[in-house]
């Protein structure tokens, strides 16, 4: 029914090879579907338009649900929204007629203001509250248009706007439909191939982690609801078109629910799959005439048996490329020197101090008092017992949590307490203890999180495709790549992160960390879990890393890791330095041989 | 006009509250919002109608054979739609196979009861006008609920065992506390609430199928309002819901009311996420 398009021709003959695979099945439906009125009748161009509509909405949907995560469930009311809209104004009974092209963007407009509205709970809440918000909508813009008589004609309803010649015929609608959607598919596409689309996926999957790459959450779904909210107008003005005559009981809760399964059965993070379910789904009750009374009932179980038996819909039955079992024998080899070629060299010169930082939680003093310095450089370790505050220090220093008294500067500028997001524009990067990745994304896509920032497009040149956007993409993925040839995976690459070992995630997040071309690295036990081996390989990384003049804070629990490669150490008790100084001054420093290293 | 908004937003608030109580009594033991909330509010007026309306029962039989069909779908949901998804409650997953029950009970009301509206029988005969028994009928429902369930929580063994799941999950089964067996008996509890506040609210709201959908929203507000498991919060929240609707509908109409109603939510939810009563936010990382 739709294709997309997504690598310009003149990006050369071997991107085309490459993205083939990928537009393939597109161009496929849209052959199909260019082709129906030879084959089919007028039944069929109904349901081909049918089709084609109900995917202009849920191709925007599907950023909310399949790439954002959230739960729009009540997205009938958009639909509902943008018919009454496009009918009115084409009508003329508020104001002077429009033309229905006109009225159709008016629409869209209108749509994604709303789309915006019944979203901003998703900003700070998330699921069942935003689930519920939408439903909450769709249950008033009902009662709204049953009982705003003047405007919408209550229950008697208004007509549907008329097209235009040559849309006025069923067939020519029916390329009208396919049209708009083939250009919704191919703008949804933009988005999810574009860093935007990969930092939804971070947010839905990795939150902490896409704060800590400067990825802004409430920016991003404002802008992917104002698609779909534009995405769900429109197409509820063609809906009003094909239905000729609009009441409220035309927009029915089983429309939501068709919609929000559509992306479901599809599977999430894909396009292909929630357009092969919106087909399957819009057909299921044509073919099985007698159960259309229980399509919702239908709808429903698969809903049930998707959630319980099959997660990843058709799109990870689809997903033949990740079945191919991994090497077993594999080692991660980096090659540090070639950073030298793909970070840039720090400027150095700032200090990252911390003066007197405290912060309790209830009674329980986290951190009490604490200085610290990290030079550019250096490496400098913080060790202590567990509880002592060091994931605390690097959580305040990364703005998760934020300090009841002290402060922070880096360099002259004071660093605001909390506000993760903002680290990374300050060139902070970070890992984690427990290492935090987007499970079902790519190596590949993960490392090109860390550089999110680093992006100049902006959202519409990402929705359009516009040069700007593809400079962006092929310098994250050619940076990505070498920074995990840095790191010793890019055979992993392409690779869906989930099937990864420990010890390899760890890597990742370091990669992924030097997108920023930090700095100032916070690395929370990198070693935890990783053979002697790889501590000696990862202990050439982090020095190679610091000598690009990268300041680094190291949380080790391994002791002999810390005194190999650290200029400077502290170590932390209960929430208050107990020593600092030089390694060797460390391994000798009596109390902390008592307290920590047992001698 | 200052009666009428007190007596039917009271009578529409306490439905309203019974539902969030619902919300609650589901949450308490799993940590799940459930879809079904409102529609066990809806079979409370369906059934409550069809056992003594259609099959001409006695009242208290059809009572007690509402409540019991309500904690039967309880029970059915917490099979089918809780526990398969408990193991991974960060995926959320919950709010998916609790919508796919709730849609299920939805249809099937709508086909095998139907569309329309249908009766619900007087059942005291006391009162007329704003003394109405549609009218305090739910009010009283949700007091002695509420007694109920206070006197179930504080003074019983099974009810502090709730308390103590709620709280502590992995620390209540650590103790021994049999938890599955529990939860099972809150969804069973939390059917019964929903029934009596289906049947209380019956001849306000009539036996109607899509009261279902309804009640999930103007049931959720309270929580919402009151944060999340909190049910004094969720008492509060429906009682002044009810009255903030009732007023709004008196004072500038049906069609702004439900527009008041939402504004308020998206505005409670913006200005303080955890609810008016609620706790403080989780740990993350």
């Amino acid at each position: 029914m739709t294709a997309v398009t997504t690598t310009p021709a003149r990006d050369g003959a071997g991107d085309w090879r490459a993205a083939l695979p990928h537009v393939a099945p597109f161009l496929g439906i849209l052959a199909v579907a260019l082709l129906l009125p030879v084959v089919g009748n007028d039944y069929w161009a109904l349901i081909g338009t049918r089709m084609a509509i109900y995917w202009v909405l849920v191709s925007g949907l599907n950023l909310i649900v399949g790439f954002a995560g959230h739960l729009a469930i009540g997205y009938v009311a958009l639909l509902t929204l943008g018919a009454y809209t496009t009918s009115v104004l084409v009508a003329g009974n508020v104001m002077p007629a429009v033309p229905v092209f006109i009225a159709l963007p008016i629409a869209a407009v209108v749509g994604a203001i709303f789309g915006v509205i019944v979203g901003l709970p998703a900003l700070r809440l998330r699921t069942f509250y935003f689930a519920m918000s939408t439903l909450g909508f769709a249950t008033i813009v009902t009662q709204i248009a049953l009982a705003w008589q003047s405007v919408t004609g209550g229950g008697i309803g208004i007509p549907g706007p008329e097209l235009p010649k040559p849309f006025d015929t069923a067939w020519g609608f029916y390329f009208l439909c396919v049209a708009i959607a083939t250009f919704t598919t191919w703008l949804s596409a933009n988005v999810a191939r574009s860093r935007f689309g990969r930092a939804l996926i971070a947010v839905r999957d990795a939150e902490v982690a896409a704060e800590s790459t400067g990825i802004s959450k409430p920016k991003m779904l404002i802008a992917i609801f104002l698609v779909a909210g534009a995405c769900a107008a429109v197409a509820g003005g063609l809906f009003a078109s094909l239905q000729t005559y609009i009441t409220p009981d035309a927009f029915t809760f089983d429309l939501s629910v068709l919609f929000f399964i559509a992306i479901l059965i599809g599977g999430r993070g894909s396009i292909l799959g929630p357009l092969l379910g919106t087909m399957i789904l819009t057909i299921l009750p044509e073919i099985a005439a007698p159960l259309a009374a229980w399509s919702t009932f239908l709808y429903a179980v698969l809903l049930l048996l998707i959630v319980l038996v099959m997660p990843g819909g058709i799109a990870a039955l689809l997903d033949f490329r990740n079945r191919r079992p991994l090497a077993s024998n594999r080692a991660i080899v980096p090659r540090p020197a070639a950073l030298a070629e793909i970070v840039r060299r720090s400027k150095g010169g700032r200090q990252l101090s911390l003066r007197g930082i405290s912060l309790s939680f209830g009674n329980v003093k986290a951190i009490d008092g604490l200085d610290l310095e990290v030079a550019p450089g250096q490496i400098h370790g913080l060790i202590g017992p567990n509880g002592s505050g060091k994931t605390t220090t690097l959580n305040v220093i990364s703005g998760y949590y934020a300090a009841k008294a002290g402060t922070m500067t880096l360099g002259a500028d004071a660093l605001p307490p909390g506000m993760p997001a903002l680290r990374a524009m300050r060139g902070i990067a970070r890992t984690f203890q427990t290492p935090r990745v987007i499970g079902e994304a790519s190596v590949l896509q993960n490392v090109m999180i860390g550089g999110t920032v680093e992006g100049r497009a902006s959202f519409l040149e990402a929705l359009l495709a516009l040069p700007r956007n593809r400079q962006d993409e092929k310098m994250l993925a050619a940076k990505a790549r070498a920074l995990l040839g840095v790191v010793g995976l890019e055979s992993l690459a392409d690779v869906r992160i989930d099937r990864l070992q420990h010890s390899e995630l760890r890597f990742i997040e370091i990669a992924r960390a030097l997108m920023l071309d930090p700095d100032f690295l916070l690395l929370d036990e990198p070693a935890a879990g990783l053979s002697n081996d790889e501590i000696e390989r990862l202990a050439e990384l982090i020095k190679a890393v610091s000598a690009r003049g990268t300041g680094v804070l190291l949380v080790e629990h391994h002791a002999d890791l810390i005194f190999d490669i650290c200029h400077q150490v502290t170590v932390l008790n209960l929430g208050r330095t107990l020593a600092a100084g030089t390694p060797a001054e460390i391994r000798v420093h009596k109390e902390v041989v008592s307290a920590y290293l047992g001698g | 006009m200052l009666s009428s908004i007190l007596v039917s937003g009271l009578a529409a608030g306490a439905i309203y509250a019974l539902v969030g109580v619902t919300y609650n009594t589901m949450f308490s033991t799993s940590r799940v919002m459930s879809f079904t909330a409102g529609q066990l509010a809806m079979l409370g007026g369906v059934f409550g109608s069809m056992f003594m309306l259609k099959l001409g029962l006695p009242i208290w039989a059809g009572f007690l054979l509402t409540l019991a069909g309500c904690a039967i779908i309880g029970v059915i949901t917490e099979f089918v739609a809780v526990r398969p998804v408990l193991k991974n409650l960060d995926q959320h997953l919950y709010v998916l196979s609790t919508l796919a029950v709730a849609l299920m009970i939805q249809q099937v009301a709508a086909i095998k009861w139907g569309t329309e509206p249908q009766p619900f029988p007087k059942l005291v005969g006391i009162g007329s006008g704003i003394f109405d028994e549609k009218f305090w009928l739910p009010v009283l429902a949700c007091a002695i609920t509420i007694l109920g369930l206070e006197y179930l929580y504080r003074r019983t063994l099974v009810g502090r065992a709730f308390v103590a799941i709620a709280e502590d999950n992995f620390a209540a089964r650590a103790l021994g506390l049999p938890e599955r067996n529990l939860r099972i008996a809150s969804y069973a509890l939390a059917g019964i609430i929903g029934g009596i506040a289906g049947f209380s609210g019956g001849q306000l709201l009539l036996a109607f199928f899509a009261n279902g959908a309804l009640l999930n929203f103007y049931g959720f507000v309270p929580v919402a309002l009151g944060g999340l498991g909190n049910n004094r919060g969720a008492i509060f929240g429906g009682l002044a819901l009810g009255l903030f609707q009732q007023a709004a509908n008196f004072l500038v109409g049906g069609i702004f009311s439900s527009v008041a109603v939402f504004t308020l939510f998206i505005v409670v939810l913006l200005a303080a996420p955890q609810g008016l009563f609620g706790g403080a936010t989780a740990r993350r990382v």
